[in-house]
């Protein structure tokens, strides 16, 4: 039987100290207060002083309160009961569903052999053309959304959500606001998504280690899943929460700080999480989708600035749409050659042409006169913004590409587009 | 005597705090037992009984009481034949190997040796009984791909011998004996093709170091022509995400010219290890037509995989290649990146509560990472022959901002500066090195005046355009005009490469000398271009056959056709040579 803590010799912020024998580092515990029971972790070992973290922090904590050591790191249960299932950041109900008590695995686990990875090769349908058209996602990838606060990066994931072709969806939350919890859980059910998805959520009134732990908590539930053969999609809101979590309990133990506050191991620690994101030769795969809001729109920043030399390319979310020039899949050439032939030619096609756009626009606002070719191409602008860089758009890759095709020819005679004459002919509707 | 044992009194982080028994020396090799696992650390401060380790492992599970046992030994990896062609983590574990025994998980404590110990070699000997030797000298040599691999008394055997026996040619694994070393006094030593030898100490058995002279040819033409590599020599890509650090190290690792790549993926993404992993082995080496692999080792440590492993896994890089200088081959080592390596020191000092440097990193950054770029160097050996390490690391720098620790101390120490700028990758101009804030201090391939003077070209080109941008087109005198189209047209022809092309991805010395000198002809000739329209229509379309040309198979039909072509519109409207643009020099 393990035994019970009844002197709790210090209190530091969300740290307290007990003395203890025979514990291990990373061992968990639960500390009984009057406001009920947390969990905590062993953070340090000095001879037989003990440092915990405690999840619901250390606010009401007393000296005399209870503290059991449970003898094993953080778990969570795995089974198939977690789908449609709500829960906090360490692992408790927050539907008002049973306690999940079976088959508990540990997180925050190795990572993959880099020898046993493949190079990706299967596309992961969205409906959003700026995603599927322009900046394919890929299996096992990670990106980002650099977004900046006020964007729309919520419903962007909740529509991934709902369209994504993959089995699964594990939505992790970090300091949401109680509201957004409540549109995701809203959106997903009535779109009949629920029942694929499972939420941990931390809100922004939780206590804030408990926000550390769901990156972990739900890539180790989602590796689980992979290993059977499932195709997981993990949608982390947002990272920057997160990292600003970090920055908080590294501060209040007196870390050194590196960088604008934040701790030297920034990088290591969103690295160790991005780095989950994988395809299992043989199995199923995680990919990795993380809002990173910008503070400022500042790319700078040092969160963006760790996460974009980590992740495989970044969606650049601006004025309500996936912004097609920051934006960048690392990994969408190795899909979008096996689509459908166009694909390449059209995507960097009706880029190029808006890129045109924008120059025209800019001419037009200092005042110069526009000529047969602006005209053409600011119809083409607004169409262009409205068929396909709108959120709300949900069509399947072919659509988009014929409706790329449909664009073109409203607005362009064939030779103008800059595409193969060989694509053209076989692409450009006839009227 | 006998090695020590001690006990954890402390766990933080990666850093594990251990009552000692007996002596401990720095940066000795420690085993922790968690369980049936045993945890590799490495010692890095010693307080009276008391040792601190930093364990290359996660630690969780490590409990008070835990016993540890000491090894003697430094941390060091293993040499000798069968090293090239494989892929190791940073302290020498085989990957693909240990991918067999654990499957997809790096499970901790598993340990490998890195050498293949079943394999037999032939060898050959090179000493017979009676001579004298001491350490370095080859006793005899085995084929190891493409390459005579000599096999040499240990490095940390002091003394001098008398060879006692040899083996008589003939196939052995590395764990036989091929030779008896006598000392002098009248001890035997056992020679085995391996020995081991510990990372954090530069391997110097050679007569002198020589002055990098000899440019190492990467098959780009922004490097090779205007920002040299010597062999032997060390540059930097410091570069913000997404501007192609990893992507110019890998084509340097496909096309450099030199015996042996090795390829240190330090804290970076696994994915792109995969790809050079998966690539490799089926790309062909046009030198010696085998597989790119066999001339590549592959040190990976990951972004996701223990930092303190990650501070081992440059040294247990440039260790290796060292080993292989001393065959007298040529070696390049790339780093990618060394930022990481600096972090993963940062951890490390943070955790030991040293008083930090600038952004927090230890104050020993700059004098850390000076030792580190000089292991690099072109040596004479005993035997008269020469060899190179050559090491090119990138730089991560945070906000893309070169004003910082790590990319400071890194241009105190190198010969060649190859700044990636966001700029230029934004507008799709690869490689993304900057024509003007970069440098080198190497002789390159080519003329330096002549270069030089195309350099202060690019840059009164990119004068012009910054004018341009507040005059409008329209106040620019037409000679000014020109002055811009040949700057990008430099950019556009000869900086700008394009590293998906079959022909224009990798271009030998030889043609770098011969379209350099066409171009060179066209930027500083005096042009009959009487409008800006017109100049421009003549530059665009000269443009367009140069990038053809540049995608044509050396002196084939097509590259023949195109040269006339541009020579004869180049004839068309020369008038002679501006020679205000031969006086002209880059000011710096």
């Amino acid at each position: 039987m393990r035994k019970v803590y009844s002197k709790i010799e210090s209190i530091a912020g969300n740290v307290i100290t007990v003395k203890a024998d025979g514990i291990k580092y990373g061992e968990l515990a639960e500390v009984t207060t009057s406001f009920g029971k947390s969990l905590a972790d062993v953070i340090r070992l000095d001879g037989d002083t003990v440092s915990l973290q405690v999840y619901s922090g250390g606010r009401g904590v007393s000296t005399g309160d209870e503290v059991r050591f449970l003898g094993h790191p953080m778990q969570v249960s795995f089974s198939d009961n977690l789908l449609g299932r709500i829960f906090t950041g360490s692992g408790a109900p927050r539907d008002n569903g049973p306690e999940l008590t079976e088959n508990m695995i540990e997180i925050g686990g190795p990572s993959v052999n880099p020898a046993k990875r493949i190079i990706p090769r299967n596309m992961i349908r969205t409906g959003l053309p700026m995603i599927d058209v322009f900046n394919t996602l890929v299996e096992s990838q990670k990106l980002p959304i650099f977004s900046v606060s006020g964007e729309p990066y919520n419903e962007l994931l909740a529509r991934i959500a709902m369209q994504a072709e993959v089995d699964m969806i594990i939505l992790g939350g970090m300091g949401l606001k109680y509201d957004d919890y409540l549109f995701f859980k809203d959106t997903l059910e009535e779109g009949g998504a629920l029942s694929r998805t499972i939420f941990f959520v931390h809100t922004a009134a939780d206590p804030i280690v408990e926000s550390l732990l769901v990156p972990d908590i739900s890539l180790a539930v989602a590796e689980k899943f992979a290993l059977k053969g499932k195709k997981v999609l993990v949608l982390l809101t947002d990272m920057t929460n997160f990292s600003d979590a970090m920055k908080e309990i590294a501060i209040t133990q007196e870390q050194v700080p590196s960088n604008r506050g934040y701790p030297g191991d920034l990088y290591s620690q969103l690295a160790s999480r991005y780095e989950k994101a994988v395809d299992f030769e043989g199995a199923g795969s995680i990919t990795i989708l993380g809002v990173t809001t910008m503070p400022g729109d500042d790319v700078t920043h040092p969160v963006p600035d760790n996460t974009g030399y980590i992740t495989e390319g970044q969606y650049y979310l601006k004025n309500g749409r996936i912004e097609p020039f920051g934006s960048l899949s690392r990994l969408k050439q190795q899909v979008n050659g096996e689509t459908r032939e166009d694909h390449r030619a059209l995507m960097d096609g009706m880029i190029k042409l808006y890129a045109a756009y924008l120059e025209s626009m800019e001419k037009k606002s200092m005042g110069f006169r526009m000529s047969d070719w602006d005209t053409k191409l600011l119809k083409y602008g607004v169409i262009f913004e409205k068929e396909m860089m709108d959120l709300t758009v949900n069509i399947p890759l072919e659509g988009a590409l014929d409706k790329g095709w449909e664009i073109l020819s409203e607005c362009f005679t064939p030779e103008e587009t800059g595409l193969k004459t060989d694509l053209l002919n076989k692409f450009w509707p006839s009227k | 005597m006998a090695v020590s044992k001690g006990k954890v009194i402390g766990v933080n982080g990666n850093m594990v705090t251990v009552a000692v028994e007996d002596v401990v020396s720095m940066n000795e090799v420690a085993y922790i037992e968690v369980g049936s696992q045993r945890l590799k650390a490495e010692v890095i401060r010693i307080k009276s009984d008391n040792a601190e380790l930093q364990v290359f492992e996660m630690t969780e599970g490590i409990g008070i009481g835990d016993s540890v046992d000491f090894t003697e030994e430094m941390l060091s990896v293993e040499l000798g034949p069968g090293l090239l062609g494989q892929v190791f983590d940073g302290l020498q574990n085989p990957l693909p190997k240990l991918a067999e025994e654990c499957g997809f998980f790096l499970e901790r404590g598993v340990y490998l040796g890195a050498l293949p110990t079943d394999k037999k070699w032939s060898f050959t000997p090179a000493v017979k009984v009676g001579d004298s030797v001491e350490k370095a000298d080859t006793i005899g040599t085995v084929p190891e791909g493409i390459f005579e691999h000599r096999i040499m008394v240990p490095f940390n055997c002091y003394d001098r011998y008398t060879v006692k026996e040899v083996v008589s040619a003939g196939d052995y694994t590395i764990k036989d004996i091929v030779a008896k070393l006598e000392d002098s006094k009248g001890n035997i030593v056992d020679v085995t093709m391996s020995f081991t030898w510990p990372v954090k100490r530069p391997i110097s058995e050679y007569v002198e170091r020589l002055r990098p002279v000899k440019p190492m040819v990467t098959k780009l033409r922004l490097v090779d022509t205007f920002f040299p590599v010597a062999l032997g020599g060390t540059y930097c890509i410091p570069g913000p995400f997404g501007a192609g650090k990893t992507v110019l190290q890998q084509v340097t690792s496909r096309n450099a010219d030199v015996d042996i790549v090795i390829v240190a993926a330090c804290g970076e993404r696994a994915g792109e290890v995969v790809e050079t992993l998966k690539e490799f082995p089926e790309l062909i080496d046009p030198k010696t037509g085998k597989s790119l692999m066999e001339r590549t080792m592959i040190i990976c440590n990951t972004s996701s995989m223990p930092v303190a492993a990650r501070e081992a896994s440059v040294y247990t890089a440039v260790t290796l290649a060292e080993y292989y200088r001393q065959m007298g081959l040529n070696v390049l080592l790339l780093a990618d990146s060394t930022s990481r390596w600096a972090q993963a020191m940062r951890e490390m000092s943070g955790r030991l509560e040293e008083i930090p440097g600038e952004e927090a990193f230890p104050a020993y950054l700059e004098s850390t990472i000076a030792s580190f770029y000089e292991r690099a160097g072109r040596v004479r050996l005993k035997d008269g022959t020469e060899g190179s390490v050559t090491i090119g690391g990138t730089v991560s720098p945070a906000g893309g901002n070169f004003e910082e620790p790590v990319t400071q101390a890194t241009l105190k120490v190198v010969g060649a500066f190859h700044g990636l700028s966001r700029e230029r990758s934004d507008a799709r101009k690869y490689p993304a090195i900057h024509p003007l804030d970069s440098w080198s201090k190497y002789t390159g391939i080519l003329d330096e005046t002549r270069t030089e003077i195309a350099r202060s070209i690019i840059l009164r080109g990119n004068e012009v355009e910054q004018m341009m941008k507040v005059v409008g087109e329209e106040g620019t005198s037409t000679n000014d005009y020109i002055t811009y189209l040949k700057g990008d047209f430099v950019d556009s022809v000869y900086l700008q490469q394009n590293s998906f092309d079959p022909v224009d991805n990798s271009v030998s010395p030889e043609r770098q000398d011969h379209t350099f000198n066409i171009m060179f002809d066209i930027i500083t000739a005096q042009l009959e271009l009487d409008t800006k329209e017109n100049a421009r229509t003549w530059f665009y379309q000269l443009r367009q056959k140069y990038i053809d040309y540049n995608g044509s198979d050396w002196q084939s039909e097509s590259f023949k056709k195109l040269e006339t072509e541009i020579l004869a519109m180049i004839a068309e409207k020369k008038t002679g040579v501006d020679e205000s643009l031969l006086a002209m020099q880059v000011e710096e």
